[in-house]
């Protein structure tokens, strides 16, 4: 039925809409099949899952190789959980000031946008700091990641994670001045809506860290 | 861009209603469907206040050693790690069945069936190379 209004019209979804409103869940994925409108935040949405791929290789080769510790020490002689802990609550707090930000996007607000991006920023600086200075720590006590196989897949695995953040970081200042510049444009608010995927994912698989390696690995 | 010339309103960015049809035009054109338009302060902060109970659960598991075993604690921390990505993907990524029709859903069902495959099969995998694979003392004593 919609196939037939297509060429007449030249407008699947408005053409649907109008035809009957009634059978909605039969017709929609025949309307947004020809809306490649957001193709973008789709086509994040994809990198997302590949970047997930790789993360999920790191939690692999972690998973395999997270209790040979050569002699060395183990993960329950070296985390310190209340600093994870901090960590965590940076990242989860930078998660809802984001969140904020595309909330005060939606309402066309620039300056607090650029304030709600501002204060992310920070927490996401607080939780590379405090990354870098966990391994720095580590590496001075002789526990780096050439100690043991343990050590090499939690330095990578961490490690991909916090690049994953200061790379967000990065696109975060730019995305600033972007928004600073041009104003809360559609381009500026595509691109905001792509930041805010990346941000909330690297949360998600910050969830796994810390489960998996840190609190599993102090466990007993 | 092709199609434009066959449809000419598909791709139009335009959503102040110039379409034949503005006045009827839902979200399909909008460039925030699928992503901000579900988004709320109340969305927000519902699943930050999970996400906050479902991480500090967790750590006080840990922390206060409140399960005598290591592998029930794991068990459960596992489990509310898992709740809470289902949280984090539903209040802060937004997923839902109708989210770009359904297509990152798919992709996301896709990259969990493979992640699935990996991990499982890489830990099964190798638990049973390390067990199998690993000589006793007596047999290295005969080795040549």
């Amino acid at each position: 039925m919609t196939a037939n209004t297509l060429p007449a019209t030249g407008h699947v979804h408005h053409g649907a809409d109008s035809a009957a409103a009634a059978p909605d869940s039969n017709q929609f994925y025949m309307t947004e099949e020809h809306h490649p409108a957001n193709g973008t935040l789709l086509g994040f949405w994809f990198y997302l899952m590949s970047d997930c791929l790789i993360f999920a290789v790191l939690f692999a080769v972690y998973a395999v190789v997270g209790r040979s510790y050569a002699a060395g020490p183990s993960g329950a002689d070296l985390f310190d959980l209340p600093l994870v802990a901090l960590n965590t609550s940076m990242l989860l707090l930078s998660s809802i000031t984001y969140g904020f930000a595309v909330l005060e996007m939606q309402r066309r607000r620039v300056k607090p946008v650029l304030a709600w991006l501002a204060v992310t920023g920070v927490l996401g600086c607080v939780f590379a700091g405090i990354t870098m200075y966990e391994f720095m720590h580590l590496i001075h006590e002789g526990a780096g990641p050439q100690r043991s196989a343990f050590l090499s897949a939690f330095f990578t695995l961490v490690g991909t994670h916090a690049l994953h953040v200061l790379f967000g970081i990065l696109w975060l200042v730019v995305l600033m001045v972007q928004v600073g510049r041009g104003g809360l444009i559609a381009e500026n608010r595509r691109r905001l809506m792509c930041l805010s995927m990346f941000w909330h994912f690297l949360d998600v698989v910050w969830i796994g860290v810390f489960t998996f390696v840190y609190l599993m690995g102090s466990l007993p | 861009m092709t199609s434009t010339t066959l449809h000419t309103n598909d791709i139009d960015p335009n959503p102040t209603g110039l379409h034949a049809h503005g006045d009827e035009h839902g979200h399909g054109h909008d460039d925030e469907h699928g992503g901000a338009s579900h988004s709320t302060f109340k969305g927000y902060v519902t699943g930050f206040v999970l996400a906050v109970i479902l991480t500090v659960i967790p750590f006080w598991l840990v922390m206060a050693k409140v399960f005598p075993s290591s592998s029930t604690t794991a068990l459960v921390i596992l489990g509310i790690a898992a709740v809470q990505i289902v949280v984090h993907m539903i209040y802060f990524l937004h997923m839902n069945t109708r989210s770009e029709g359904g297509w990152s859903l798919l992709a996301l069902a896709f990259t969990v069936v493979l992640l699935v495959i990996m991990l499982a099969g890489s830990i099964w995998v190798m638990f049973h190379l390390n067990t199998n694979m690993m000589p006793s003392m007596q047999e290295m004593k005969n080795m040549p």
